[in-house]
């Protein structure tokens, strides 16, 4: 349990902490991936809005093709006759006789399928040039990346219920190369030498693998997000709608048909191959089932071992302090990452609670910290220390950088910025009358540290962050806009968020966004921006 | 039309084209290119068989005093070895030997059935194949041997098995 025993943080942990934007020592690594994906998000930000961009929502896409998967699954399940002379008339006559409710789950099953793959397999791209497996999040990547060989073979196992070409090349496929090694007392293949040898009890092994592995996707995906509060397992509805209505659209207009029957007696001539889902069948036979046995144990050997690689030097974590923590449970509802639990009270009071952080589960974003009411800067102590806090950056440091730059400047001239290491750079803003403050996420910033720069002299205060579908820590950007507005607690006091704070949400790369908002604060009135602090002040 | 509605219908068209793309991706590698597995000149061959091979050594009348070692309940008088033969098979297609292979007995006992499966590309047309096989380590020589001249059409699958119920070595 991480509890401090005492208020002496700087004790405990003997860094010298700053928020002053010339000392700044947490900003994130701009690595090229981010620079990439910066590039692409951009043009799917405008398209789409950045709350609904498809690029942000890539693994809750997968869940959306999967549940689109199980839905229509139902249906066919209900119509395949399960056996090795009826499989194939079952599901063939769905799409014999044009577009029907059979032949549009039929296809949408399909193309679900391989949106799904298309999606996860993006989904896994992003995450891993965002570097985000390592650290906290080993446990998110490593339980999904089992989730990659369930999904392929539960999908290539779908083909082989429609008995027809195409299903009886992949089963082979697969046979033969899970015979690569003596797996199995007699090859598997000898199950698909003749058509005789193709039994009804071989189905039920096909429906097992289909269905059956499915179900463990599933529990998979439970495990995949049980490290992270408030999951988005759906995306928004408007894309849902969008691609939805896409997959039937596509189904209506290429339905999905069956090739001709199984025959064990000819190698089919053309296939048309579903390359989303079957690509490693052309490549077993381009290279042999050696090499494909190489790729698949070498890319699930890389995947696996990515969280062991380039370990980072472990942060201290957040720091419950019992005597100011009140049970309150803010931290406990606003932490993305389930890592603040609620206990009883180290105090003893019989029914009191108090918050204990998990360590291997804490991401030090400092959210917890902003949650807390005890983090106001309003407190008389001369010392601020709070219920929970961040020992390399505590909140009575920022308290105290704050004053000091304030005073170093005239009443009413300063434009305090608030910004998060992950987000623009704003410590390239700084200048006469910019003071920047870079915190490790825009959720660490307690509400009344806005109204408590205008009171110690700060002429107006911008807040700015990665964005709601961009921020680094999931909900810090979120979270902050709520307690600015007053819709979620802690909240700016209302004769100060009447007016707002000004809010700019820009990533990295995107300082201008922040230089132009702190420009248009200085030119909002005839007066300047002395005649805002002053309004506000009243 | 304001600057608000023109940014909207844009964001609009902008997402109908996505959409457009993404269903136009799906669509297309959901079934393009074709996959041709085999070329259309060819043929295949596939040799497999699942077989118990004879046993390794001949049984043998235990000695008494061979049986006295034993509890009472395991004094059968003639003691046969559980280890099979492994299985050798060869295949010559039109007088050369394209495959041959040794397969061993599956179990850690080595009593298991001896298991091949093997593809073979040939050219399509007229061809003369002999399978001989061979499961008894106490005789030299091959106890099967197949020989037959056929005719393969282009994509056209000949197996090979063994079945000695049918008389050892089929070809269908």
């Amino acid at each position: 349990m991480r509890v401090r025993p005492d208020s002496s943080l700087t004790a405990q942990f003997p860094v010298t902490p700053s928020f002053a934007a010339q000392q700044l020592h947490s900003a994130a690594p701009d690595t090229w991936g981010r620079r990439l994906l910066r590039k692409l998000d951009g043009p799917f930000d405008q398209v789409f809005g950045a709350g609904d961009s498809p690029l942000r929502h890539l693994g809750a896409l997968g869940v959306f093709f999967f549940g689109l998967l199980c839905v229509s699954g139902f249906y066919l399940y209900a119509v395949l006759d399960t056996s090795a002379t009826g499989a194939y008339r079952s599901i063939d006559q769905l799409t014999r006789d044009g577009v029907s409710l059979g032949g549009l789950m039929r296809s949408t099953h399909r193309y679900a399928a391989d949106a799904m793959v298309l999606c996860t397999l993006l989904h896994l791209a992003r995450e891993w040039l965002l570097g985000r497996f390592r650290g906290f999040r080993w446990f998110s990547w490593l339980t999904g990346v089992p989730l990659l060989v369930l999904m392929f073979t539960s999908g290539i196992g779908g083909f082989w219920l429609n008995w027809d070409q195409l299903g009886q090349f992949s089963a082979l496929a697969t046979a033969e190369w899970l015979d690569r090694w003596p797996i199995f007392a007699s090859p598997l293949t000898r199950n698909f030498l003749t058509a005789g040898a193709v039994s009804d009890r071989l189905f039920s092994l096909f429906v097992f693998v289909h269905i059956g592995v499915a179900l463990l996707l599933l529990l998979g995906l439970w495990f995949h997000v049980q490290r992270i509060s408030r999951a988005d397992v759906l995306p928004p509805r408007r894309l849902m709608l969008g691609t939805g209505l896409s997959l039937l659209m596509l189904a209506t207009l290429m339905p999905v048909v069956s090739q001709a029957p199984a025959d064990s007696s000819a190698v089919p001539s053309r296939l048309p191959i579903d390359w989303f889902v079957l690509f490693s069948h052309p490549l077993m036979y381009a290279t042999g089932p050696a090499v494909l046995w190489l790729v698949f144990a070498l890319g699930l050997g890389v995947l696996l071992a990515l969280p062991l690689l380039r370990q980072r030097q472990p942060v201290p974590v957040a720091v419950v302090d019992p005597a100011h923590c009140n049970g309150c449970r803010r931290c406990f509802d606003d932490c993305p990452y389930a890592a603040v639990t609620m206990v009883a009270h180290a105090g003893g009071v019989r029914g009191r609670e108090m918050a204990q952080v998990d360590a291997d589960l804490c991401a030090s974003c400092g959210i917890c910290v902003g949650a807390c009411p005890s983090s106001t800067p309003f407190r008389g102590s001369e010392r601020l220390v709070t219920g929970i806090d961040l020992p390399q950056t505590p909140i009575n440091q920022l308290r105290s950088d704050l004053r000091r730059s304030l005073q170093a400047h005239e009443p009413g001239t300063a434009v305090v910025v608030f910004g998060c290491d992950h987000g623009a750079r704003i410590n390239t803003l700084a200048d006469a009358s910019t003071i920047p403050f870079s915190i490790t996420c825009i959720g660490m910033l307690p509400p009344s540290f806005v109204e408590y720069a205008l009171r110690d002299g700060a002429a107006a205060v911008l807040v700015t962050g990665c964005g709601a579908r961009g921020c680094e820590f999931r909900l810090g950007s979120l979270w902050a806009a709520g307690r600015l507005s007053g819709n979620r607690e802690p909240h700016l006091r209302r004769s100060v968020a009447g007016e707002g704070p000004e809010l700019v949400w820009a990533e990295r790369g995107e300082e201008d966004r922040v230089k132009a908002a702190i420009a248009r604060l200085r030119g909002q009135t005839g007066n300047g921006v002395n005649d805002q602090r002053s309004g506000r002040e009243l | 039309m304001s600057g608000n509605q023109s940014t909207g219908a844009r964001a609009i068209a902008g997402q109908i084209v996505l959409y457009g793309l993404f269903i136009l991706f799906i669509g297309v590698f959901s079934r393009w290119p074709s996959y041709q597995s085999l070329a259309p000149d060819r043929a295949l061959v596939k040799l497999s068989f699942s077989h118990h091979g004879k046993p390794v050594s001949d049984c043998h009348q235990a000695s008494a005093a061979e049986l006295a070692k034993l509890p009472p309940n395991m004094r059968a008088p003639v003691r046969c070895p559980r280890e099979r033969s492994p299985v050798t098979v060869e295949l010559d297609v039109d007088g050369a030997l394209v495959y041959r292979h040794v397969a061993l007995p599956s179990g850690i006992s080595r009593d298991g059935a001896a298991s091949v499966y093997h593809r073979l590309e040939v050219p399509a047309g007229l061809h003369r194949v002999q399978v001989r096989l061979a499961d008894d380590a106490r005789v030299p020589g091959f106890a099967y041997v197949r020989d037959a001249t056929l005719t393969l059409a282009p994509a056209q699958i000949l197996v090979i098995d063994f079945d000695s119920a049918k008389g050892g070595i089929t070809l269908q």
